[in-house]
């Protein structure tokens, strides 16, 4: 009923907002393994082998690096992506070599992930039928968890670190293939139980591969080497 | 810190859905961390406390479903709960196993306010 004379006020009654529950489902990490898989998409299609050397600083991942390079590239063509938070030292080490190199710094970041890798692949690109070997940033823990659209992750541990590390960090020697187990020169000087550090890193991942050797003097390399021929020779022509 | 990451990567998702959802704001989100995932909570915690900062996230409640690790033993077939990644089979000590759950990282819900 309209009272004559009187104004109405509009009355606003403040609600609660009104809200949606919307169910996701969905891998954080989503975004990354969508441009690994872009890259190992491309890896295939020009069928190439790459590879994602992990390990903690200091393993020795630059000179098993230098040393594979300079023992094989009368036979295969590599290319090489290094990540490092800081300095282009490692990429001056493997352009010695002869290799081409793309040095990624990440700054403050702890890992490589597929897009970084995915930039440095159309900065190079690399030839067909080549290996491309990518030099992660040295960290056990960060780069465990991102694909890079590699065929195979080596995981490089030294004799100088304890044998106890697949236990401390075995998210990497989880997602790893290949385990190699560097300056073993230095064996007989460190308190290091080959055994159990095998025993340790088969507990987390059964289906590792080991190869024991010392890239500075050159030991036990032919194993490793041999492995990467192979691979290589398995490439579809 | 790997976390970091995670927790911008969360932000973008997150940015994404509720744009294109037309809301303004999370009220709650909903994520779901296995045990075996790499993922540790104080870090992701510290990390997401910075990667909100003025985003719809803001002020929105982070509610962690964790999961725990699960595998099946490849000799004895026995399925067991896992607190590390090295745990063996605790029925025949075999170290030969496929992980069922507990590396999840994913967001599995956002609760999106209208205005």
């Amino acid at each position: 009923m309209a009272i004559p004379g009187q104004a109405f006020k509009k009355l606003v009654v403040a609600g609660p907002p009104q809200k949606q529950l919307h169910l996701l489902e969905r891998d954080v990490l989503d975004k990354n393994d969508r441009d690994a898989a872009h890259n190992r998409q491309h890896f295939e299609q020009r069928h190439m082998l790459a590879i994602n050397l992990v390990s903690s600083p200091g393993s020795g991942k630059t000179t098993l690096l230098e040393k594979t390079i300079k023992a094989l590239r009368d036979e295969v063509t590599f290319y090489v992506v290094e990540g490092d938070q800081q300095t282009m030292q490692d990429a001056n080490r493997i352009e010695a070599t002869g290799a081409p190199v793309v040095q990624i710094n990440t700054g403050k970041g702890c890992h490589l992930d597929a897009s970084m890798v995915h930039r440095a692949l159309h900065a190079m690109p690399p030839a067909e039928h080549s290996i491309l070997m990518i030099e992660n940033v040295g960290n056990l823990v960060c780069p465990a968890l991102f694909d890079l659209g590699e065929k195979y992750r080596v995981v490089v541990m030294s004799v100088t670190e304890g044998d106890d590390k697949p236990l401390k960090y075995p998210n990497m020697f989880e997602s790893a293939d290949v385990c190699i187990i560097n300056k073993m020169d230095l064996l007989p000087y460190v308190d290091f139980n080959m055994e159990k550090a095998k025993e340790y890193a088969l507990r987390v991942n059964h289906k590792l591969v080991f190869y024991e050797l010392s890239a500075t003097k050159g030991e036990g390399m032919e194993g490793w080497l041999n492995w990467l021929r192979q691979e290589h020779m398995a490439l579809p022509v | 810190m790997h976390e970091f990451y995670i927790a911008l990567s969360i932000v973008e998702t997150a940015e994404l859905e509720v744009k294109k959802a037309g809301g303004n704001l999370v009220e709650e989100i909903v994520l779901e961390i296995g045990d075996l995932a790499g993922v540790e909570e104080e870090a992701l915690e510290y990390a997401w406390e910075e990667a909100v900062k003025q985003t719809i996230l803001e002020k929105a409640r982070c509610t962690i479903e964790k999961k725990s690790g699960i595998a099946r033993c490849l000799n004895c077939q026995q399925e067991f709960t896992l607190s590390f990644a090295y745990d063996i089979c605790p029925s025949c000590n075999g170290f030969r196993k496929e992980l069922l759950q507990g590396k999840e990282i994913r967001i599995r819900s956002l609760t999106i306010l209208y205005n």
